[in-house]
């Protein structure tokens, strides 16, 4: 590029802005210091509020989270410190709270510094892949761009892979997200999830993919107790509540839904609700000249639940 | 007279400052998109100040969050056309704007040898001028 013939008034002076990121930590020497300054622990506190059970996958985020931290006091202190590679597969059965988790993961790495923007790009086989030649790649480049800064979520990533057709161009869309995963890690995290046994079938047909993920995190099936927990929580959040005995036939749908096909953890809690408030407006609506009070309006009583399939075939 | 005195071609924003930094590029990019605007990126290797459209590399990018998209898509330009002018715009779509608030130079070739002015005599004592870039002699794509 030429020089130019004249000259700027303080010109000279160019400040490199580059590198105002690390240098805003330089005062922490201890990791209490540290989790002041990025305000990760409330994200904890919410995590541990908000999500019932799921310890493995708690402690893995603490995990994460303290290595993080670690390597801000270590590059505070000047030592090298490589960004590590966070891209993350979460593999568990339907309703166990992938997505859930993956919105609050782009949170807590955002508070710890480590994505710039903190935002979730969720997408499916749809968003990445083409549907003639020469439309994949551009699209998948254009999920990541505005990906880059946070966290590209793609949920049941295993739909990218088609090995019944050697043509398919979920191929071309694995390639360029492998090249970017690897190139720019450090302005996006990818997620990808799934059912787990079809993403080992990915997995092993894309050993490259598989090795470029440092985190595998199995996401495990509630226990009663937990679905029921979080029953409590979503009727709270809507504000209803169980009548007397109610939670009690709640259980007992659980223990029997739990052995049917097709249950989805938290996504069948939520489905069994509705279909309840469903059956609980019919039968405030039968009784047209009752006063309605707030009681009446948000209490789930035992008849709502009981009218339920999974009770009227008990032999399944 | 000079008609391309510092020997670079101004055009946009920021085009009589020293030839800005990736970082400095990065914090422009960063200020559009909180403002809310979609970048993008074209070239041309005929810089008329008449040539108001110059070719686009890809699409407008809408939806960004962060620069490095931005930066992705540039560094790809710019190792597709290595001396051609790539300029970044910023479109403001906000109803009643809808138009390119932010417009800089990123990229242009080694040597700019910038343009001559023709006169054309007409009628009577009239003259007739028009500019011309010197490098625009030589056909498409060898220009720089």
């Amino acid at each position: 590029m030429n020089a130019p013939d004249y000259h700027i008034p303080g010109s000279t002076a160019v400040a490199p802005a580059a590198d105002a990121g690390p240098h805003e930590m330089t005062c922490a020497r201890t990791v209490n210091e540290v989790l002041a300054q990025s305000q990760v622990e409330s994200v904890f506190d919410e995590l541990e509020r908000d999500l019932v059970g799921l310890v493995p996958i708690k402690q893995r985020i603490r995990d994460i989270a303290a290595l993080l931290v670690i390597d801000k006091l270590r590059i505070n202190l000047g030592l090298a410190a490589e960004a590590p590679s966070l891209h993350m597969c979460f593999t568990g059965n339907p309703g166990t709270g992938k997505t859930t988790v993956a919105l609050r993961m782009a949170e807590i790495l955002h508070r710890l510094g480590y994505v710039r923007k903190g935002h979730l790009v969720a997408v499916t086989r749809d968003d990445l892949v083409g549907q003639y030649i020469g439309h994949t790649a551009p699209k998948t480049r254009e999920v990541l761009k505005k990906a880059m800064g946070g966290v590209l979520f793609i949920d049941e990533a295993y739909y990218l892979y088609r090995p019944e057709n050697e043509r398919d161009y979920g191929q071309e869309a694995i390639e360029i997200l492998l090249q970017v995963m690897e190139n720019q890690r450090d302005d996006l995290v990818v997620i990808l999830a799934g059912y787990k046994d079809r993403m080992n079938t990915f997995f092993k047909s894309n050993p490259g993919l598989s090795s470029r993920i440092a985190h595998h995190l199995d996401f495990p099936d509630y226990a009663v107790d937990e679905l029921s927990q979080i029953a409590q929580r979503m009727l709270t959040q809507q504000h209803y509540h169980f009548g007397d005995g109610a939670e009690d036939v709640f259980r007992d749908y659980l223990e029997r839904r739990i052995g049917q096909p097709h249950f989805a953890n938290a996504r069948s809690v939520r489905n069994a609700l509705d279909r309840a408030r469903l059956r609980q407006a019919s039968r405030l609506f039968s009784e047209r000249d009752r006063v309605l009070d707030k009681a009446d309006l948000t209490t789930l009583v035992p008849a709502d639940l009981l009218a339920s399939r999974v009770f009227q075939n008990p032999s399944s | 007279m000079m008609t391309n005195p510092t020997g670079k071609i101004t055009q946009g924003q920021f085009s009589f400052l020293p030839e800005l930094t990736d970082a400095e590029i990065r914090l422009q990019i960063d200020y559009g998109l909180g403002k809310g605007y979609a970048w993008s990126i074209e070239y041309t290797d005929d810089p008329h100040p008449r040539n108001t459209y110059w070719e686009m590399f890809g699409m407008p990018m809408f939806d960004l969050q962060d620069a490095a998209g931005v930066m992705m898509e540039l560094a790809s330009c710019r190792k597709t056309f290595p001396s051609h002018y790539i300029r970044l715009m910023a479109f403001d779509s906000t109803r009643n704007v809808e138009s390119i608030v932010m417009s800089f130079i990123v990229n242009r070739p080694e040597n700019e040898p910038g343009f001559g002015l023709l006169r054309q005599e007409v009628g009577g004592r009239s003259i007739r001028y028009t500019v011309h870039g010197y490098a625009s002699d030589k056909p498409e794509g060898s220009r720089y």
